[in-house]
């Protein structure tokens, strides 16, 4: 079903995201340490990813330098990560396509299939209504030590995080 | 990758069961659960602190908090019952008070069945009064009850999966929805269903609590509870500030809002553990989660037993009546049979012809059943309820619970169910060996 957001929480497609992208564009990041776009960027930024702020109304987030759209920015970006209502997505999509990102990915309540279309047909990949560092926290990070279900089983013995 | 399999395969219950929260140590190997016996945590630099008390980390600070051999216990519980996350608490009490203390304020009203666990009617007839919230008891069994309690100002409905000692199998898809439309969650106690036996969630309950003292440990051995929540309610529906709003004992974090689903459980664990207490001990968190490890094959030797020693004591004549939904003639057969395809758990009442001198000599007459104030052993125990567990209760809530003189109720263990009924035998043979002045005495 194309409007459902399910299509685009493929757990291999999450997992090799996080994985492989280094760069993540994050349009909509907030400057305000209290709110979760920044929650999101801050853990990113922990865990070795080049965040990239796209919020025109600020100049230096997280210690980046903050970029007025996806375009403005001029060097490769990986994914773009996007913290705004449903309604914005679709040109956002667009902008993704035309700087040649690898994936669109929209937080939590973030759903717009329509946008999704517009970047799979761009040749992206995408993730639906899922929280960037929920999913590498249930993947490769410590979201069991809080008690959280992250659906894993595993008897394999894994490197020390 | 190894073993990334979230999402890939829906793993089954037994294997959950054993697996599910733990991964193999890395440091170690080693296979089972380390008991990380430790109250605190080194920090890797300052940074890495900063980040783990902002919250913005997920990371181990101070056991009272989080503790990893806790935490593979309430991942286990949460995946078993499915939800998105628990937290683990010294006892079911506690559990269930964090849990109402987390999301009401004063000023608020709560709705909950009459036939509560009595320590639960306690606790929520005193101590949340005290704190401004009140409370309406109604009957589970009648919709227009729940229904007609519910103000403006009530923000939760709270009933047990199987009811103790009436054995009332709550409707939860009803209630839930009731709830749901009146824009508040329900919170269901499973204790005596167990994930195995039913998964209230599954059937629209918000937030499921449990005394693991009882069969998820299954030995008789730790006090313990757990809360875990199905992270759907929409906590910023305008009903509850206090999960939605700025938090002021959190520098201004707005729980729901910075963690979506995991919100509720953020701040349960965040504020409600960290500045109530009551944590779970990481030895007992061990502990529970051997006795999880076999609660499938447990829950069902629990049921098969519960099953034949209600048959023997229906057809009994010193017994009055048997009330087991696990029984085809119960009143709660057909809710049973939905909610409890695998069996109404192992705990029931039962009354005896003679009263509560009957049930006493019933009680001192036996073997292999242990008299005891408890549920959810191995060991098949037996109490009376009139005397011990609900004895701070009133006549009339007394009533309202379903309990008379002469009520007992067991607890059927894992043993041998003909030598279980053999000493009931010969228990209720001594009774009616009783003379009418030993009866009235
Ligand atoms: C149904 C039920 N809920 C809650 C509790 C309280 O649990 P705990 O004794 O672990 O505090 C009990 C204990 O008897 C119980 O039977």
């Amino acid at each position: 079903m194309i409007d459902s957001p399910a299509r685009y929480q493929e757990p291999d497609t999450i997992r090799r995201l996080l994985t492989t992208a280094s760069t993540v564009a994050i349009v909509g990041l907030s400057a305000n340490v209290l709110r979760p776009s920044n929650f999101v960027g801050f853990y990113l930024q922990r865990h070795g990813y080049r965040v990239v702020p796209v919020n025109p109304r600020e100049k230096e987030i997280l210690g980046e330098v903050s970029y007025p759209s996806l375009s403005a920015i001029p060097f490769p970006v990986d994914i773009v990560d996007v913290f705004r209502a449903p309604d914005a997505v679709p040109g956002i999509a667009h902008e993704a396509v035309e700087i040649g990102a690898g994936a669109l990915w929209l937080q939590f309540g973030v759903i717009n299939p329509e946008g999704a279309v517009i970047a799979e047909a761009g040749g992206l990949d995408v993730v639906m209504d899922r929280c960037m560092k929920v999913e590498h926290a249930r993947f490769l990070g410590r979201m069991h030590w809080l008690g959280f279900n992250t659906g894993r089983v595993t008897a394999r013995r894994q490197s020390a995080v | 990758m190894s073993g990334d399999n979230a999402g890939i395969r829906e793993f089954g219950f037994d294997t959950r069961a054993v697996h599910a929260g733990q991964r193999p140590d890395p440091y170690t190997g080693a296979r089972a659960v380390p008991i990380f016996q430790t109250t605190s945590y080194v920090f890797e630099d300052p940074e890495s602190a900063a980040a783990y008390f902002n919250l913005q980390e997920y990371g181990n600070t101070y056991s009272r908090i989080m503790n990893p051999t806790v935490a593979t216990f309430e991942e286990r519980i949460a995946s078993l019952e499915g939800a998105v996350g628990g937290v683990a608490f010294a006892s079911g009490l506690a559990a269930q008070a964090a849990a109402l203390f987390t999301m009401l304020e004063s000023g608020d009203h709560v709705v909950a069945s009459s036939a509560l666990y009595g320590g639960s009617v306690t606790q929520l007839k005193h101590v949340l009064r005290k704190l401004g919230v009140a409370l309406t008891f109604v009957d589970p069994d009648r919709m227009e009850e729940w229904e007609g309690a519910i103000r403006p100002d009530t923000k939760l409905l709270f009933g047990e999966t199987i009811g103790n000692p009436g054995g009332n199998v709550l409707d939860i898809e009803a209630v839930a929805a009731l709830a749901h439309r009146h824009g508040m969650p329900l919170m269901v106690d499973n204790t005596f269903a167990t994930p195995y036996l039913c998964r209230p969630i599954d059937w629209g309950a918000d937030i499921v609590v449990h005394s693991a003292t009882k069969f998820l440990g299954g030995h008789g051995t730790s006090i313990g509870g757990v809360v875990v929540e199905a992270g759907k309610f929409d906590w910023s529906n305008g009903r509850f500030p206090v999960v939605a709003d700025p938090s002021p004992a959190y520098h201004g974090l707005a729980f729901h809002e910075t963690f979506g689903m995991y919100g509720y459980l953020m701040k349960l664990r965040a504020e409600s553990l960290r500045d109530l207490g009551g944590a779970m001990s990481p030895f007992n968190a061990f502990l529970f989660l051997l006795g999880v490890e076999t609660l499938s094959l447990r829950m069902d030797r629990h049921v098969r037993n519960a099953v034949e020693v209600a048959r023997f004591l229906s057809d009994h004549p010193g017994v009055e009546r048997v009330r087991y939904a696990g029984l085809p003639d119960s009143p709660y057969a057909p809710l049973a049979a939905k909610y409890l395809p695998r069996g109404a758990g192992a705990v029931f009442a039962f009354d005896v012809h003679g009263g509560r001198r009957a049930g006493t000599t019933l009680i001192q007459s036996l073997d292999v059943w242990s008299h005891l104030a408890n549920v959810g052993d191995a060991k098949s125990l037996i109490i009376h309820p009139a005397s011990t567990t609900h004895r701070q209760l009133t006549d009339d809530e007394l009533a309202a619970a379903g309990i008379g003189p002469g009520t007992i109720r067991l607890s059927v263990g894992i043993e041998d169910a003909g030598d279980l009924i053999w000493d009931l035998r010969r228990g209720l043979e001594r009774v009616t060996a009783q003379t009418p002045e030993e009866v009235t005495a």
